[in-house]
């Protein structure tokens, strides 16, 4: 079938585009010479400069935020997995007591308010001696990360026809290698889009890494563009820089992730 | 019991207990905690910590800041969740009738929703820079000091808003659409339904769940919403864009009385568990009159 292109999808897209101005905006500001910053007479610069980018990659502590940021980020998923998925399973498979008071339990997680829980956590943290380390940060997202991942995932293996793994039991198959061979194998895409979503939630956080980090050893990127720094003015330029850089992981999955991003934000709300 | 249930049995609980011993470590144990917080008066730099009851909850009663951050709260949440769910319907009933373009409409319409929001926040700030922002240069040269009027930055701070989450309830709405099979609509013109009725009788019926699904998502985000007014606007003009939460982490990290600001949590708290509890009870009643 030839694919044609009609006056409504044109439209709409123009619609979306527009929408999405405030982000183009931010991006033609990074690119922009500071004389140019507060005289907007044109579209496009006149002069388009990589000075913001270089000042941000040299004078800022945005690099270090940025391998902060990823370091969190992929630790909080990786722990969420690894403590989520076999929960996830037994919630959604096996025989637990009070089944329906721990899934309770998860739901009601999810709707904790970080604001509440901001300063039990804060305390606790200091105690342990973990203030200003990624370990706080990944323990603390981990408190919504964990909830979330196992709603998610429990639905997708709910999803799986059980016949399949009651055929792998005909055949003498363990627990272990069903999960193995047959569960994972099937989920795998599921679990997929809860990672994306948790490593994007782990991400964009800011309260928790505010609070409780104090120098660039532990800041992430929001923090770090939150308290990016003017000394005589505020750097639009610098600061449009930052953000696009801080922007980075979340336009790749929306441009190159959609189908798993859509898939597992669908998946939250369209199951009962 | 046969052998297979009690390796399940075992399974199950081996399977589930690092998860639950993990939450109730970072959310079950902050969560009890941060009640006992509430009831004491604790200033760690000057080493005060003692119980005072119910003390900080009488103080909010007659405290007019909190009074104002709960209505600024309630503005905030009731304004933007509105809009929202408006404008997402509209752009969900706008994308059902795309035919090509679909992932790239999807990228751009999902952008503004995955910026973290002090992202959002930075670009806002500078799209309402009174002599250089876009916004006013769009209103054809206004210079509308849109953070520092009183009047302005409660619905500055709300358009920021509407702008990063309406994505999300036009994605609910739209993939609910597409699950709408050819044949309803077949069936609805075959009937002799035009444009409205259809849309009417037909469409909006079909979407009333997942609507009040993203109401209910949407309502417990914007109730608990901190990063973008605390980076935006941090609760100016006159704290006229001081919400509930803005007030607990002031009170909790800057003027630092923990058991205070946790008073404020904790209000936060039971408004969240108090709408949820109310939108499932209206659901559960949806489901069974349905």
């Amino acid at each position: 079938m030839r694919r044609r292109v009609h006056a409504w999808d044109v439209m709409i897209l123009v619609m979306l585009a527009a929408w999405a101005v405030p982000y183009f905006w931010q991006v033609r500001t990074s690119f922009t010479p500071d004389t140019e910053l507060l005289a907007t007479g044109s579209v496009l610069p006149s002069a388009p400069t990589l000075l913001h980018y270089r000042a941000v990659a040299e004078k800022s502590v945005m690099p270090r935020a940025l391998g902060n940021s990823v370091g969190v980020a992929s630790l909080t998923t990786l722990l969420a997995l690894a403590l989520g998925l076999p929960a996830a399973y037994a919630l959604a498979r096996l025989p637990i007591p009070a089944k329906n008071l721990l899934l309770l339990v998860v739901i009601a997680s999810t709707a904790f308010p970080q604001i509440t829980t901001v300063s039990p956590l804060y305390l606790l943290l200091r105690a342990l001696g973990l203030r200003d380390t990624w370990t706080a940060l990944v323990l603390a997202n981990t408190s919504f990360a964990l909830p979330l991942l196992i709603w998610l995932l429990a639905g997708f293996i709910r999803e799986i026809p059980i016949q399949l793994e009651e055929a792998a039991f005909l055949d003498g198959a363990g627990r272990l290698t069903v999960l193995r061979l047959v569960v994972l194998p099937l989920v795998a895409p599921g679990v997929a889009s809860a990672a994306l979503l948790t490593f994007l939630a782990a991400w964009n956080e800011f309260l928790f890494a505010y609070t409780f980090t104090a120098t660039e050893a532990s800041r992430t990127v929001p923090v770090a563009l939150a308290l990016f720094p003017g000394v005589f003015e505020i750097p639009w330029g610098d600061i449009a820089a930052a953000s696009i850089l801080a922007s980075l992981p979340p336009v790749v999955i929306v441009i190159a992730l959609q189908r798993w991003l859509v898939r597992g934000l669908v998946a939250g709300a369209l199951k009962d | 019991m046969t052998a297979r249930e009690r390796a399940d049995r075992l399974a199950g609980l081996a399977f589930v207990s690092p998860a639950l011993l993990a939450l109730a470590a970072l959310t079950v144990y902050p969560g009890l905690w941060v009640l006992w917080l509430s009831l004491q008066q604790r200033v760690p730099i000057f080493g005060i910590a003692r119980f005072v009851g119910l003390e900080h909850y009488a103080f909010l009663a007659g405290d007019a800041r909190f009074w104002n951050a709960g209505r600024v709260t309630l503005v905030f949440t009731a304004v933007s969740v509105g809009l929202e769910l408006a404008l997402g319907l509209a752009v969900a009933l706008a994308l059902q009738r795309q035919r090509a373009g679909r992932r790239l409409a999807l990228s751009l319409l999902l952008l503004a929703w995955a910026l973290p929001s002090v992202v959002t926040a930075k670009l806002f700030e500078w799209l309402y820079h009174p002599s250089a922002g876009l916004v006013n240069v769009i209103l054809g040269g206004h210079a509308f000091n849109w953070l520092g009027d009183p009047r302005l930055a409660l619905p500055g701070l709300i358009a920021a808003d509407v702008w990063r989450t309406m994505p999300f309830v036009a994605l609910l709405c739209y993939a609910r659409l597409l699950t709408i099979a050819p044949e309803v609509y077949e069936a609805a013109r075959v009937d002799g339904a035009g444009r409205g009725a259809t849309l009417a009788y037909v469409t909006l019926p079909l979407l009333r769940p997942i609507l009040l699904i993203a109401l209910l998502f949407r309502t417990l985000d914007a109730l608990r919403a901190f990063d973008l007014m605390f980076v935006l606007t941090g609760g100016g003009p006159a704290s006229t864009t001081e919400t509930l939460t803005v007030y607990a982490y002031r009170s909790l990290f800057q003027t630092l009385q923990l058991g205070f600001g946790a008073a404020v949590g904790c209000v936060i708290f039971a408004l969240v568990m108090l709408v949820a509890w109310a939108y499932l009870r209206a659901l559960r009643g949806e489901a069974a009159t349905a």
